[in-house]
């Protein structure tokens, strides 16, 4: 069969011409971020400028961050990592970390010192919460609401269980973080117990239960956009997300949408190199330019989360378009942070898979 | 042999691949290959007596556990035994950390002061449980059961039965699309066929469009017509039937899965019925209606027997393609509108039970190739037709 | 259609009217959700309704911006090139194995002809999310998993049987000593092959061949599993951007979309025309 062979030869050839085709001669990095308004921050402030100085590298943005761990999980089972640096909250970092599927760091050696010569790792200080975390931002999980849909205003985010009070949908993050803690503050809990309560027996129940009363009300999000979208189109009458989506929404957007700055949840997220990464040099020049002072300072100008230096704060200045002072949105700023839950990261690294599993089996039941 | 490239072909892009994954649905040498030495103790350890093992099982799990967070494998026992006994985790994660310290023995106190689970001899009994390197744990929890630590198989409590009432969702759902694409489908293809072909040629087109029309773009279609801000609430609020603050959710609920998988299959069922109902000839109902039969008498008396190889082809059709889907329920679905494929997803992707996730594929592919041999008995595959 | 005959009594007349009245529903329903993404592909503002200013075709509710965000966007783009390049790949190999196969499967002398067909024709039936799965793990372990070839192979795959029912439905009723009478009368059975079988088979060949292109240009699951980033298709893109942020960009796509399938529905029928002529078949 001669025109087997040819087609046979045709196919392999024209395969090998599509794969050489999309592994071109320059360096591709795969950033993994969460989308949306966060990973245009990172693009304006990290990415383009980094390329726009070394030509060879080519840095490709995969909105993957929310399914990271379970992916890094996948991929380290099966031999093959395709990113090269993942975005992660710090709880994800420390279960990576722990699991031997991110890449430890010397915060001296791998990342740049402040500009009057402060060690990184002086500078970022408490902040590096485990050998693997890269930290960027310091951010906030808040509830931003519809201005001109809700019955009252919400004063406390204890309304969020109120539906008397304000009826209607709203979104929670389809993950028992945040919204465990919440539940607790609003069934009673002191604050400062919160986490004893949580590990205590009937702790979860008790969280669950209070989240059950809400619960045919409530729509689920798994990536950070979907708050901001589900607000702007009038699906949910408030929502919880990251500070910088609602910022975004509320400032950039000009919806009509307000923020509720009350137990919101402080909580940190940064980068980790995956292991297993095929461009770990590329990689590490590129972090060590993407958290220096400046380009940290930088990110602020896009979206409203603090960066996780010290000597970046001063340097934070005006939102980049629309000219005005960012200080007042970041989640620091003491007006906005009157009363927060500290958030208890090696708590999470130890119970996440637990609390996880008895929330999916929770959330699937009627 | 002509077939030959293909078969294997098939065999090594196809079949190979998914009885692999479905191996996993049994698969359990985790435990062992992650605790060598305990897990080797635990063997003898009579778990009856109700006492906790033996000093040496403990030197060996702190041994193990040593070894374990050194190579960071640690952390996956713990999630493998968390499946079967949330907690299990924790246990695993804390006590890694703390057994760094643990110098020389006597282990015992040291571990129990580490996790105090350490001191119940249940959390020994399930790890003794899961040395076999084969466990029907996954299908257990795949069917809403589970081995008690004394051999007894036990339903799960009321508030932990997850996966028959979702099997049995995905089949009521399926079942209610399928006769809707019946009842839709049966008037328009019977209208196609007693009319001019050239006619028919041209409503076939409105029945081959859709057909031919990426699935996400039919998903995102219903997305833009049944969303709160959507065209039909927006529709009902200008005509007034409803309040424009109290529209009704259409979507992301089992309603909006219905709707938009009954248009997404509606074809696969118009087809078939429509290439059965051409061959039977017009003029037999015709000859019962003069010979005196009323025409609703000898539209079922004549006709409709004709078409039921065509419904029967129709219906196991568009079963079979609902039972299995995944893209349209994960995008509308919401949580009440979802099937099981998204739970197998979501254990794949999220929760990574894969064992689980094989098990529930095992049983799905089951129903599907039952359904499928009844396929093949009604239609016979060779005469499958397309377009 | 409008001539009755003049004996209907009223109510057969009305039945007559009321049933093309509800089949007129029916046709609405099938269609009308792919019309109304077109107006709304063309929206001015960021949702997916209908603002006062189309409803009062006033040019200002109106915007090319979508598209123009699509033909701008570096992921859109990318998404493109890898359908093209993925479905084309797998088009070619199916078809080749799929038509090879078919042309055994219509040998008389073909023994268990109906057990290989149904497992030529299975990656059709069995549910996308086990093929998905099972292709996940196994093409990980052998490196195809994130590669091009990884997908194309998975596609080409899905796309067999659909090539595979196709040749074979234009085989039936094949005359098989017409290929005696060619060697007969001294043709070479290369000769043979390509003057008179393909000539026959074509037109099926081809519709199977769109087929697979349509699966492999249609198909999501297998491509969120077995591909990556690198390998994102347009449904992928579609996937992702509405679980995430819902832009009318999408609908821009699906307007596309649409039209490329009303390109190809025209293709397919008229192939189907062409192939019924050629082989004598009148239509009944």
């Amino acid at each position: 069969m001669k025109l087997t062979r040819n087609l046979a030869v045709a196919v392999i050839g024209a395969a090998s011409f599509a794969v050489a085709g999309s592994a071109a001669a320059e360096t591709e990095l795969v950033v993994v971020s969460w989308g949306g308004a966060y990973s245009a921050s990172q693009q304006n402030a990290y990415h383009a400028p980094y390329m726009k100085a070394n030509p060879g590298i080519k840095i490709i943005n995969d909105d993957s961050a929310p399914e990271a761990v379970a992916k890094l999980r996948a991929m380290n089972e099966v031999g093959k990592v395709t990113w090269d640096l993942v975005d992660a909250v710090a709880s994800d970092a420390m279960r990576l970390c722990d699991e031997g599927l991110a890449l430890p760091i010397d915060a001296d050696k791998d990342l740049a010192p402040a500009p009057d010569g402060t060690p990184a790792s002086k500078d970022f200080g408490d902040l590096l919460v485990s050998e693997c975390f890269i930290p960027q931002i310091v951010y906030s999980t808040t509830f931003g609401y519809r201005t001109d849909k809700v019955k009252s205003k919400p004063t406390s985010v204890c309304d969020v269980f109120d539906l008397k009070k304000i009826p209607g949908k709203r979104s929670l993050e389809k993950k028992p973080i945040n919204n465990f803690e919440w539940a607790l503050l609003c069934d009673g809990v002191a604050p400062d117990k919160i986490y004893d309560v949580m590990g205590s027996d009937g702790g979860v129940d008790r969280a669950l239960k209070k989240l059950g009363t809400i619960k045919d009300q409530v729509i689920w999000w798994t990536k950070g956009a979907q708050t901001p979208q589900l607000l702007a189109d009038g699906e949910v009458v408030m929502g919880s997300t990251y500070n910088g989506r609602l910022f975004s929404l509320i400032e950039e957007e000009k919806q009509p949408v307000a923020m509720l700055w009350d137990w919101q949840v402080f909580d940190l997220d940064g980068w980790i190199i995956p292991k297993g990464t095929k461009n770990l040099e590329a990689v590490k020049k590129f972090v060590r330019y993407a958290t220096d002072t400046q380009r940290l300072a930088d990110q602020a100008k896009f979206i409203s989360y603090g960066p996780a230096r010290k000597s970046s704060a001063p340097m934070v200045s005006k939102h980049a378009k629309l000219g005005i002072d960012m200080k007042p949105h970041m989640p620091t700023d003491p007006n906005n942070a009157k009363n927060t839950l500290l958030f208890n990261y090696e708590f999470w690294a130890d119970n996440q898979d637990d609390f996880t599993e008895r929330f999916e089996a929770w959330l699937a039941k009627k | 042999m002509l077939v030959g490239p293909l078969f294997l072909f098939i065999l090594f892009t196809f079949f190979i691949p998914i009885g692999d994954m479905l191996f996993r649905s049994v698969e359990n040498s985790i435990v062992t290959d992650i605790l060598p030495r305990s897990t080797k103790l635990l063997a003898d350890w009579d778990s009856t007596t109700n006492e906790l093992p033996s000093e040496a099982v403990f030197a060996a799990m702190v041994a193990d556990i040593k070894e374990g967070r050194k190579a960071r494998t640690i952390t996956r026992v713990g999630q493998r035994l968390n499946y079967e006994a949330p907690g299990m985790s924790s246990l695993f994660r804390s006590s890694a950390r703390k057994t760094k310290r643990m110098k020389e023995g006597p282990y015992k106190p040291a571990l129990i002061k580490a996790h105090k689970r350490w001191g119940k001899v249940e959390t020994w009994k399930v790890i003794k449980q899961f040395i076999p390197k084969y466990t029907a744990g996954y299908f257990l929890a795949a069917v809403d059961a589970k081995q008690e630590l004394n051999g007894d198989i036990v339903r799960l409590g009321d508030e932990k039965r997850i996966y028959i009432d979702l099997f049995w969702r995905t089949l009521r759902l399926s079942l209610i699309i399928t006769a809707l694409t019946l009842i839709l489908g049966f008037p328009i293809a019977y209208l196609m066929a007693i009319l001019p072909t050239k006619s028919s040629n041209l409503l076939l087109i409105f029945v081959l469009l859709p057909f031919w029309t990426s699935l996400l773009v039919r998903t995102t279609a219903w997305i833009a017509l049944l969303q709160q801000q959507g065209v039909i609430n927006e529709l009902l609020v200008f005509v007034g039937l409803v309040g424009t603050d109290n529209r009704p959710q259409m979507i992301h609920n089992e309603f909006g899965a219905i709707v938009a998988m009954t248009h997404i299959l509606l074809p696969f069922m118009v087809l078939p019925l429509f290439s059965v109902m051409k061959t039977i000839p017009k003029s037999y109902v015709r000859a019962a209606v003069s010979l005196g039969a009323h025409p609703w008498a000898a539209f079922w008396k004549v006709y409709f027997p004709g078409t039921i190889p065509g419904i029967g082809a129709g219906a196991i059709l568009v079963f079979i393609l609902a039972i299995g889907y995944y893209i349209t329920p994960e995008l509308v679905g919401g949580t009440t509108g979802t099937f099981i494929s998204n739970r197998i997803a979501h254990h794949i992707s999220s929760s990574l039970n894969w064992g689980l996730a094989a098990a529930l594929g095992v049983i799905l592919l089951g129903i599907v190739v039952a359904l499928y041999l009844l396929y093949d008995k009604i239609v016979g595959i060779d005469n499958m037709k397309l377009g | 259609m409008g001539k009755l005959p003049p004996y209907l009594s009223l109510p057969e007349r009305l039945w007559h009217y009321g049933f093309r009245l509800l089949c007129g529903l029916i046709f609405f329903f099938l269609i009308f959700p792919l019309v109304v993404v077109i107006p709304l592909s063309f929206n001015a503002v960021p949702f997916f309704t209908f603002t006062k200013e189309m409803l009062a075709l006033d040019p200002a509710g109106y915007s090319l911006k979508w598209y123009e965000d699509f033909f701008t966007n570096l992921n859109w783009q990318g998404a493109v090139q890898n359908s093209v390049i993925i479905a084309f790949f797998a088009t070619l190999l199916s078809t080749t194995l799929g038509t090879l196969a078919a042309l055994g499967l219509s040998r008389p002398t073909m023994p268990a002809k109906t057990l290989v067909m149904s497992i030529l024709i299975s990656p059709m039936i069995v549910p996308l999310i086990i093929s998905a799965a099972g292709m996940f793990f196994f093409y990980s372990r052998v490196g195809l998993q994130g590669t091009h070839i990884g997908v194309i192979l998975a596609h080409a795959a899905l796309g067999t049987p659909f090539v595979v029912i196709t040749v074979t439905a234009t085989l039936v009723g094949f005359d098989n000593s017409l290929i005696r009478a060619a060697a007969s009368l001294g043709a070479s059975p290369t000769t043979t092959f390509f003057k008179v079988i393909v000539p026959l088979i074509l037109p099926g060949v081809i519709s199977g061949a769109l087929f697979a292109f349509i699966t492999s240009f249609d198909e999501v699951v297998v491509v969120l599993f077995v591909g990556s980033f690198k390998q994102r298709t347009i449904p992928w893109q579609m996937f992702s951007g509405i679980r995430e942020q819902i832009s009318p960009t999408i609908l821009a796509v699906a307007t596309i979309l649409v039209i490329v399938s009303i390109a190809l529905l025209v293709t397919v029928e008229l192939l189907r025309r062409r192939g019924e002529r050629l082989r004598g078949i009148q239509e009944t």
